[in-house]
C-alpha cells in the first residue's frame, strides 16, 4: 500500500507524510506532530512542535501544559514543506479536526475520529473532497445505529428526575473530555444541582473559555465528605473510573449510569453493572460512516482503528480501493474503551 | 404490544429488584385484561414455539438491511444474540403499531407456524417495518422460540398479588400451571387469577381446568458452613441428595399428572409411573425425585439413562426399558384431598410411609420408593456417611428441619432445606480453544474448550476433553479475553485455536466413558473452578489420572 506517490504512509512513530515531513497523532516523540484532537491516544507529550486547530489550542494545552503549540483555524491553509495543510472539523470534541494535505494534483484526508451527528459543544463534521480518505472504524459494523441525541438527553433527564423524586443521587459515568461537556450542554439543568469530579472540572473551564455554553456545576469535592444530603437529587458527572471506588460513598443512595457508544450492545451494558446504559457515542455509527467516506467522494480509503477487518472488506465490496493501517490509536477490544488511558482519569486520583 | 416493550426494556434496563417490582406494578396495573394475560404467561417463563425457521429469519433480515451473509455473521457474533443483533441492523420503521399484545401473538405470531416462505417474508417485513427497537427484539425474540426475561417468578407474583390486592401466596398458588401450553392465556384466566379473595376463605376453590395442578415447588438451600451451626442433629431429617428428575405426582378425580418442576407436563413421558397413580387413593399429592432404576436394584442408574425418556420423540418399546423410571417420594403435600404443607415434616413423612405401605403387596413396590432417612448420631457421623455418595450415586445430602412446613419456591419463613453437596471432582487443564460468548459475556471471548495431557505412545499431546463457559469473574473474563485475543493461532469461523498458555481448574460432578468423544470420556456440568495463575501448562493434569475418576464413580 506505500507506493511512493502516497502522502501518507504509516511510520513506527505514526502517520507520515513523506514530502511535507511531520506526522499526524504520533504515537513516539517526533519533531512535528499534527494533532487531530486532544484525547490522550492522539495527542501525546515529547514532541518537538505541535500544530492543532485553534479551537483546540485550549483543550490540547490543558492536557498538555507548556508544549510548543500552533493553532490555525478550521479552513485556513498553510505550506509546510511543499505541502498544502489545513484543518476541518471533525465533529468529534472540542477543537477536533480532519486533516487535509495537498500536494502535487492529489488529496488526501486523515479523519482522525469524528461523528456526524450536531452537537452543540464542537463545530459540525465537515466533508472534505478528496482522493483517499483516512477513517476511523470504532464503530464499524452495522449493529450500531444511534438514535437521535434527544432522545438519549431526554432518557437520562427522565432517570434523573425518577431518582430526585426519591431523593437519590444520580451517578453518570462518561469520559471526561468531550462526553461530559456534550451531555451537560444536553441536559435539563433545572432538575437539580449538578457536581462534576476533578477529572471533569477543568475540561468544562475549557470548553467555557471557548465560548461552549455549559450550565453551572460544582466539584464534588468541595462537599465536605460526610454531607450525603447535599447529593439528593443532584447528578453527578464522573469518569468510569470511579465506578466501585471508595469516592463513591460520599454520595449515600445513588443510582448510576453510563453513556458510551458500547452500550448499544446489551451485554456490554449488563458486564459493565450499572443500572442504567445510555447509548451516546462521539464516533460514527454504521450509517454515519458510510455517509461520511462516501461524501468525500474518495476512491481509495485507508481504515486505522477499530473494527478494521469488516470495515476493509465491506468498502472493497462497495467497490473501493481500501486498506488498513496499523495503528495505537483505540484498541480492538470493546473493554478497553471503559477505562481507557485516554481518559483523564487514570492519571488523576478519584479523590480529587 | 409497545407497553409490554416498554415494560420488556424497563426491566432489561434495571438491575434492581425494586425497580422491576415497580415496572411490573406500573405495566398490570393499566393494562387490557387479555394483554395483560400475555404478558403474565411470558414473565413466568411460558415460551412460544419458534414460528419461523433461524434461517429465513436471518434471510429477511439481510435482505432488509442490506447486508452480505459474512456481515451478518460478523455482526452476529459481537452481539452474541440473534435477535438481538436483528433489531439492531434493520432500518428505522416507517410505520407505528397500535396493536395489543394479545393481537400481536394471537393473530400474528401464532399464525406464522407453518406459513409458506413467500408469506413469512412479506409478513415479518412488513412487522419490523412497524415496530421501533425494542418491539422488534421483542417480536423476534418471540417469533423465534428464543424468549426470556430477568425476571423471578417470585417477583411477578408479588406485583399481580399488589395489583390484585390479594396475598401473594394465594397468587402463586393460582399461577401454578400457568404456563402449561395447552391452556392458551386468555382474559378470563387473567381475571381469576388477581380476583379479589372470598371473605374468610382460606383455599380457592380449583377451577374445573385446574384440577390436574401441583403446588408450587419448595427447594433448597446450598450449604455452605459447617453443618454443626445448624444445631442439634436431631432437628433435622437426613436423606440422600439424589440426580433425577424433581416432580410431583398428583392424583385427583381417578386421573394421574406428573410435573416437574418447570412445571412441564411429564405425564405421558412416564407411562409406568402414570399408571402407579392408579394404584393411589385420589386427593393425593407425592414430592420425590424421578430417577432411572431397574426393578430389584438396590441403587439407582445415572442420570444419563434417564435422559431419553426426555429427548426422544417417541417412547418405543426399548426406550422404556433401556430406561426404566421410578418415582423415589420425599415428601406428601396432599392427602384424602387436603393440603399437608402446614403440617411438619416429620408428620408428613410418617404419612407418606404408611401410604408407601399399603402399596408393598402390590406391582407399585418398584415404582414407588420412600427416600431413606439417612441416620447418624451426630454431625461428624453424618459427614463421614456423606463421603460415601459418589459410591451410592447420589450428589450428597439433603437436611430438613424436621419440623419444617412445605414453603413456597427458595423461602425460609417456614423452615428451612439445605442441600450438601459432595465436593465436584476437578482437575487443572489447558485452555486450547475459545469462542465468543451469549448475553451477558457477548463479544468476549468465554466459551472455552479445556485440555488435558495424553502420554500414550510416550508423546504428550493435548486432547480436547470438556467446554466450559461459567465460573470466571467478570474481571477474570476481561483478563482472560485480552490474552485470547494476543495469543489466537487461527481463526475458524468463530472460534479461534490458541497457544496454549492458560491453565484452569475444571470441576464436574460426574463421569462417564464414552467412545464418541476423541479424549475417551464425557464429563457432566463441567465448569472452571478458577484460574491457576500459579501453574504452567506443563503442571496441567493428564487424561490418565482424568480416567482414573471412571472407577470411583458408578456407570
Amino acid at each position: 500500500m506505500n507506493t511512493s506517490a502516497d502522502l501518507i504512509v504509516a511510520r513506527p512513530e505514526g502517520l507520515y507524510c513523506p514530502p511535507g515531513d511531520f506526522f499526524i497523532d504520533p504515537w513516539r516523540p517526533v519533531e512535528r506532530a499534527v494533532i487531530t484532537h486532544a484525547h490522550a491516544d492522539h495527542a501525546r507529550f515529547g514532541h518537538a512542535r505541535y500544530l492543532t486547530a485553534e479551537a483546540g489550542l485550549g483543550v490540547l494545552l490543558s492536557r498538555l501544559p507548556g508544549i510548543d503549540v500552533q493553532g490555525l483555524a478550521y479552513g485556513e491553509r498553510i505550506d509546510v514543506n511543499g505541502v498544502k495543510v489545513s484543518l476541518h472539523p471533525a465533529g468529534h470534541v472540542l477543537g477536533s479536526a480532519q486533516v487535509r494535505l495537498e500536494h502535487g494534483g492529489r488529496v488526501w484526508v486523515a479523519s482522525g475520529d469524528y461523528k456526524v451527528e450536531p452537537d452543540p459543544t464542537c463545530a459540525p463534521f465537515e466533508p472534505v473532497s478528496c482522493d483517499t480518505f483516512i477513517t476511523e472504524s470504532t464503530f464499524g459494523l452495522p449493529i450500531y445505529r444511534w438514535e437521535p441525541s434527544q432522545a438519549v438527553f431526554a432518557g437520562i433527564d427522565s432517570w434523573w428526575r425518577h431518582n430526585a423524586a426519591q431523593e437519590r443521587a444520580s451517578v453518570l459515568f462518561c469520559y471526561s473530555f468531550g462526553k461530559a461537556q456534550r451531555l451537560l450542554a444536553g441536559i435539563d439543568a433545572g432538575i437539580g444541582p449538578i457536581f462534576c469530579h476533578g477529572a471533569v472540572e477543568p475540561l468544562n473551564r475549557a470548553y467555557m473559555q471557548a465560548g461552549v455554553a455549559l450550565p453551572p456545576t460544582r466539584l464534588v469535592s468541595e462537599i465536605p465528605a460526610r454531607d450525603k444530603a447535599a447529593f439528593k437529587g443532584a447528578l453527578i458527572v464522573a469518569p468510569p473510573s470511579a465506578q466501585g471506588s471508595t469516592w463513591m460513598r460520599r454520595f449515600g443512595d445513588y443510582s448510576d449510569a453510563f453513556a458510551s457508544g458500547w452500550m448499544r450492545l446489551r451485554g456490554t451494558r449488563r458486564r459493565k453493572g450499572v443500572d442504567r446504559g445510555f447509548v451516546l457515542s462521539d464516533h460514527a455509527d454504521w450509517p454515519g460512516l458510510q455517509s461520511a467516506i462516501g461524501a468525500t467522494g474518495a476512491e481509495r480509503v485507508i481504515v486505522t482503528h477499530g473494527q478494521i477487518e469488516p470495515m476493509v472488506r465491506w468498502l472493497c465490496e462497495q467497490g473501493l480501493d481500501a486498506g488498513a493501517f496499523r495503528t495505537e490509536y483505540g484498541d480492538d477490544a470493546i473493554e478497553a474503551d471503559m477505562s481507557t488511558p485516554s481518559d483523564a482519569s487514570a492519571t488523576e486520583s478519584p479523590a480529587q | 404490544m409497545r407497553r409490554f416493550a416498554t415494560l420488556y426494556t424497563a426491566l432489561d434496563a434495571t438491575t434492581s429488584t425494586n425497580e422491576k417490582l415497580e415496572a411490573l406494578i406500573a405495566y398490570f396495573s393499566g393494562a387490557e385484561p387479555e394483554d395483560a394475560a400475555w404478558a403474565s404467561y411470558f414473565l413466568a417463563g411460558g415460551k412460544p414455539r419458534q414460528s419461523v425457521p433461524t434461517r429465513l429469519m436471518i434471510e429477511f433480515a439481510r435482505e432488509r438491511a442490506g447486508l452480505p451473509e459474512w456481515l451478518f455473521e460478523e455482526s452476529y457474533q459481537s452481539v452474541g444474540d440473534l435477535a438481538e443483533t436483528i433489531a439492531h441492523v434493520l432500518p428505522p420503521p416507517r410505520r407505528e403499531s397500535e396493536l395489543g399484545l394479545a393481537q400481536w401473538i394471537e393473530d400474528r405470531v401464532l399464525t406464522l407456524r407453518g406459513a409458506d416462505p413467500a408469506d413469512l417474508r412479506e409478513r415479518l417485513l412488513g412487522y419490523w417495518d412497524e415496530l421501533n427497537w425494542s418491539e422488534r427484539f421483542l417480536l423476534t425474540k418471540l417469533i423465534g422460540g428464543g424468549f426470556r426475561v430477568g425476571v423471578a417468578r417470585q417477583l411477578v407474583v408479588r406485583a399481580l398479588a399488589q395489583v390484585a390486592g390479594v396475598d401473594h401466596k394465594r397468587v402463586a398458588q393460582r399461577m401454578v400451571g400457568w404456563t402449561d401450553s395447552r391452556q392458551a392465556p386468555s382474559a378470563a384466566r387473567y381475571l381469576r387469577l388477581v380476583a379479589p379473595a372470598a371473605e374468610g376463605d382460606d383455599i380457592d376453590t380449583p377451577h374445573e381446568s385446574d384440577l390436574g395442578l401441583p403446588y408450587p415447588f419448595f427447594l433448597a438451600h446450598p450449604l455452605q458452613t459447617d453443618p454443626a451451626t445448624l444445631g442439634a442433629p436431631a432437628d433435622w431429617i437426613a436423606e440422600w441428595k439424589w440426580d433425577g428428575i424433581r416432580a410431583q405426582l398428583v392424583k385427583r378425580s381417578g386421573r394421574v399428572w406428573i410435573w416437574s418442576r418447570g412445571e412441564d407436563l411429564l405425564t405421558e413421558r412416564f407411562p409406568e409411573l402414570a399408571s402407579l397413580g392408579a394404584a393411589l387413593p385420589d386427593g393425593t399429592v407425592i414430592d420425590g425425585e424421578i430417577l432411572a432404576w431397574e426393578p430389584g436394584a438396590d441403587m439407582p442408574l445415572p442420570f444419563a439413562r434417564l435422559q431419553p425418556r426426555i429427548t426422544r420423540k417417541s417412547l418405543t418399546k426399548k426406550v422404556l426399558a433401556d430406561s426404566p423410571a421410578a418415582m423415589l417420594a420425599y415428601d406428601l403435600l396432599e392427602a384424602d384431598g387436603r393440603d399437608l404443607r402446614m403440617e411438619p415434616l416429620e408428620a408428613r413423612r410418617a404419612r407418606l410411609d404408611a401410604l408407601a405401605h399399603t402399596l408393598s403387596s402390590t406391582l407399585a413396590v418398584d415404582l414407588l420408593r420412600v427416600s431413606p432417612v439417612v441416620a447418624a448420631p451426630d454431625w461428624p457421623a453424618l459427614a463421614a456417611l456423606r463421603e460415601e455418595s459418589r459410591a451410592r450415586g447420589v450428589e450428597g445430602l439433603m437436611l430438613k428441619e424436621r419440623a419444617s412446613m412445605y414453603g413456597v419456591g427458595r423461602t425460609k419463613a417456614s423452615g428451612t432445606w439445605w442441600k450438601w453437596k459432595i465436593d465436584p471432582y476437578s482437575v487443572d487443564a489447558v485452555l486450547l480453544y475459545a469462542q465468543p460468548g451469549h448475553g451477558r459475556r457477548a463479544s468476549l471471548y468465554t466459551d472455552f474448550t479445556f485440555a488435558v495431557w495424553d502420554e500414550a505412545d510416550g508423546v504428550r499431546t493435548l486432547v480436547p476433553f470438556a467446554k466450559a463457559y461459567s465460573g470466571l469473574t467478570d474481571e477474570e473474563m476481561r483478563k482472560v479475553d485480552a490474552i485470547v485475543r494476543k495469543t489466537t493461532v487461527e481463526k475458524f469461523g468463530p472460534v479461534r485455536s490458541l497457544t496454549p498458555t492458560l491453565v484452569f481448574e475444571i470441576g464436574f460432578e460426574g463421569i462417564q466413558a464414552s467412545p464418541r468423544h476423541k479424549s475417551g470420556i464425557a464429563v457432566r456440568f463441567p465448569r472452571m473452578l478458577r484460574w491457576r495463575t500459579d501453574k504452567t501448562i506443563d503442571e496441567a493434569d493428564t487424561l490418565d489420572m482424568l480416567k482414573g475418576f471412571l472407577n470411583e464413580a458408578v456407570a
